[in-house]
């Protein structure tokens, strides 16, 4: 029944073949790595664990976004500029002019949703690369954001939102935190550290786990989830794989490709709203680079950058060496210029794995 | 040899005219389609084969002329109109994404869903329960339905695009020059992929200039010249040599002149 030309693939080689192996292995090692050189700094203490986490949390973020775009074929270059447009909608709405701080950033989300559409839009319809368009939107909308700051405020970065999103019922949702009891509970048990005096005396050093965090894990299993068990998931793998082929299949091509370009401007505000809420302040220059590291990520994860294979869980792994490395070097008080050395290492050699999984993939025909 | 039913033409084009501005690309040209044969389109580069049959699929609307299906009038707007009719088009170098495992490829467009927790879900297990099964039945031995197109060889990937097709209802299926790319082993496949499909009730149009390709598989050839045709021939009536000349519009075709001493 078998043709012998045919190997059984071993658990190794099947496993080899997923496309987020290569951040699951990198991310391994990183831990590993930073848990012998800075565990005695207290990286791997509750706070030092939450502070890379947020950090890493904050790249999943727009990675994920980046990741279902980049599958779907295409780039956003205007992610960071989105992110201080959105955050800077947040603060001078509810700041200058007084409104709900649920209602700013309700508006937020709606405007960041609609310029991803236009930004799609435009793709479509000029057939231009995404990669022009968005690095078009990328100086506008950084622009329009510093002059809309400047004309109704006379500041480029705003502070005071801590007060007004306290009392919000909306703002908990971006820069609140969630299992506060359980972390009290954990404190009382001794599990965890408890500040020792002060105003926190007797309250554990980590009082939950942010929202920040919430979003990423759950933006994630969100992308994930759309991506590998849904019609739409088969969709968007066509659309970058060979959009041709995907609308001589009957798939809307261009509908997977703009709700893409709107789910990745979604995801930049979620950074924002978290953000803002979180830090309590905007400022016009916020989210400067972002759109690369977001793209830095997603390559990480093992997604190609000509579209149509990758994963979201890849995407999510790379954000976190991405994060642990960031802090670790801080940690164990390396030179901080090196972060950068290793980042553009780590892509190099991402890429070139990439390329040859690629050419093992669909070159081995015939 | 085969016995074509006499069964009415699923398919009929009378006197297809296409002119794109100024240039006549098809000038009446007229062909009928059976149910259960594969009727084959010959003719050279720029004969008006590609133009033909995509107004057969509905890309192109003719300038003048009539298509029928089931002895209906019709008129395709797009490739859609056709292929709900069941006109499905295999492009030599369309319709598989190679990165995409095979069942994803199978089922693009068509995905069957299942309801889980009361969401629509792509029903994984079913797309690749029927690959296997319809792979196997066309000869294809799959490592796995998540075996990347990309890893198949180019017959291979014709052979799931033909059995796509018919899976989806195609009673028509229009096959672009399926072997102009393939070396020997891989037509043969191919060939026997179509002779299959035919067996099954679907009617094939089988265009190609490789006229030992057409004549290993057609019941009927209709030559293609120039924008018009010189007629349509059953299988046994015509010889190769008589198909050739035919698809060089009546002349001979040339012959090496033994006086350039082979320097051309």
């Amino acid at each position: 029944m078998s043709d012998k030309r045919v190997k059984d693939q071993s658990f190794v080689q099947r496993a080899l073949h997923r496309p987020e192996m290569g951040a699951f292995c990198g991310t391994v090692l990183v831990l590993i790595f930073f848990f012998l050189i800075a565990s005695d700094n207290g990286m791997f203490q509750p706070d030092g664990i939450r502070n890379w986490s947020i950090v890493a949390a904050q790249f999943a973020i727009i990675a994920s976004g980046a990741c279902l775009l980049m599958i779907a074929g295409e780039f956003d270059l205007s992610i960071g500029s989105m992110i201080g447009f959105s955050g800077m909608v947040l603060a001078i709405g509810s700041i200058h002019f007084g409104l709900p701080v649920w209602l700013s950033i309700i508006i937020a989300f709606i405007l960041s949703v609609l310029l991803g559409a236009v930004n799609g839009f435009l793709v479509i319809k000029t057939k231009l690369p995404s990669f022009i368009v968005t690095l078009a939107f990328l100086y506008i909308l950084r622009g329009l954001t510093i002059f809309m700051s400047i004309t109704t405020t006379q500041k480029t970065i705003l502070s005071g939102m801590r007060p007004l999103a306290k009392d919000d019922w909306l703002a908990p949702f971006f820069g609140g935190e969630v299992l506060t009891g359980v972390f009290v509970w954990m404190g009382n048990q001794g599990w965890i550290e408890v500040f020792s005096r002060g105003k926190f005396e007797g309250q554990p050093v980590v009082s939950g786990i942010p929202m920040l965090i919430v979003w990423a894990i759950g933006l994630i299993i969100f992308g994930q989830w759309l991506l590998t068990k849904t019609k739409f998931g088969n969709w968007i793998f066509a659309a970058g794989g060979d959009e041709h082929a995907a609308a001589y299949a009957g798939i809307p091509v261009n509908r997977v490709k703009i709700l893409m370009f709107m789910f990745t401007a979604f995801c930049a505000c979620v950074f924002a709203m978290c953000q803002v809420t979180e830090f309590g302040s905007a400022g016009a220059d916020r989210g400067l680079l972002k759109e690369f590291e977001a793209i830095i990520c997603v390559v990480i994860g093992g997604a190609l950058l000509t579209g149509g294979y990758g994963s979201v869980i890849g995407a999510g792994l790379g954000a976190i060496m991405f994060g642990v490395v960031q802090q670790g070097l801080f940690f164990s008080g390396a030179e901080s210029s090196l972060f950068r050395v290793f980042l553009g290492g780590l892509l190099l050699v991402a890429v070139i794995i990439n390329t040859y999984i690629r050419r093992a993939v669909i070159g081995a025909g015939d | 040899m085969r016995v074509i039913d006499m069964a009415d033409a699923i398919l009929k084009l009378k006197n297809i005219k296409k002119h794109f501005g100024s240039v006549i690309a098809l000038d009446g040209v007229s062909f009928d389609l059976k149910p259960g044969e594969c009727h084959c389109l010959l003719g050279d580069n720029g004969a008006g084969k590609s133009t033909f049959i995509k107004v057969m699929s509905g890309a192109h609307q003719p300038t003048d002329g009539q298509v029928y299906f089931d002895d209906e009038p019709v008129n395709f707007k797009t490739p859609h109109d056709a292929i709900a009719r069941g006109i499905a088009t295999v492009y030599q170098d369309l319709g598989m994404i190679p990165l995409m495992s095979v069942a994803r490829n199978f089922f693009m467009g068509n995905e069957p869903e299942v309801r889980r927790f009361g969401i629509k879900h792509f029903d994984l297990e079913t797309a690749n329960r029927i690959t296997m099964s319809e792979m196997a039945a066309m000869g294809i031995n799959l490592r796995g339905p998540d075996q990347p197109v990309g890893t198949l060889s180019g017959g291979e990937r014709q052979t799931i695009a033909i059995a796509r097709a018919v899976y989806f209802g195609a009673k028509v299926l229009i096959l672009d020059e399926p072997t102009s790319a393939l070396g020997v082993r891989q037509t043969s496949k191919v060939l026997a992929t179509v002779d299959k499909v035919r067996t099954a009730g679907v009617a094939v149009v089988f265009i190609s200039h490789n006229i030992r390709h057409a004549l290993a598989v057609g019941d009927r050839f209709t030559v293609l010249n120039r924008g018009t045709t010189l007629g349509t021939a059953k299988r046994g009536e015509i010889s190769s040599e008589e198909l050739q000349k035919m698809m060089a519009g009546g002349e001979d075709l040339a012959k090496p002149d033994g006086s350039l001493g082979w320097t051309v």
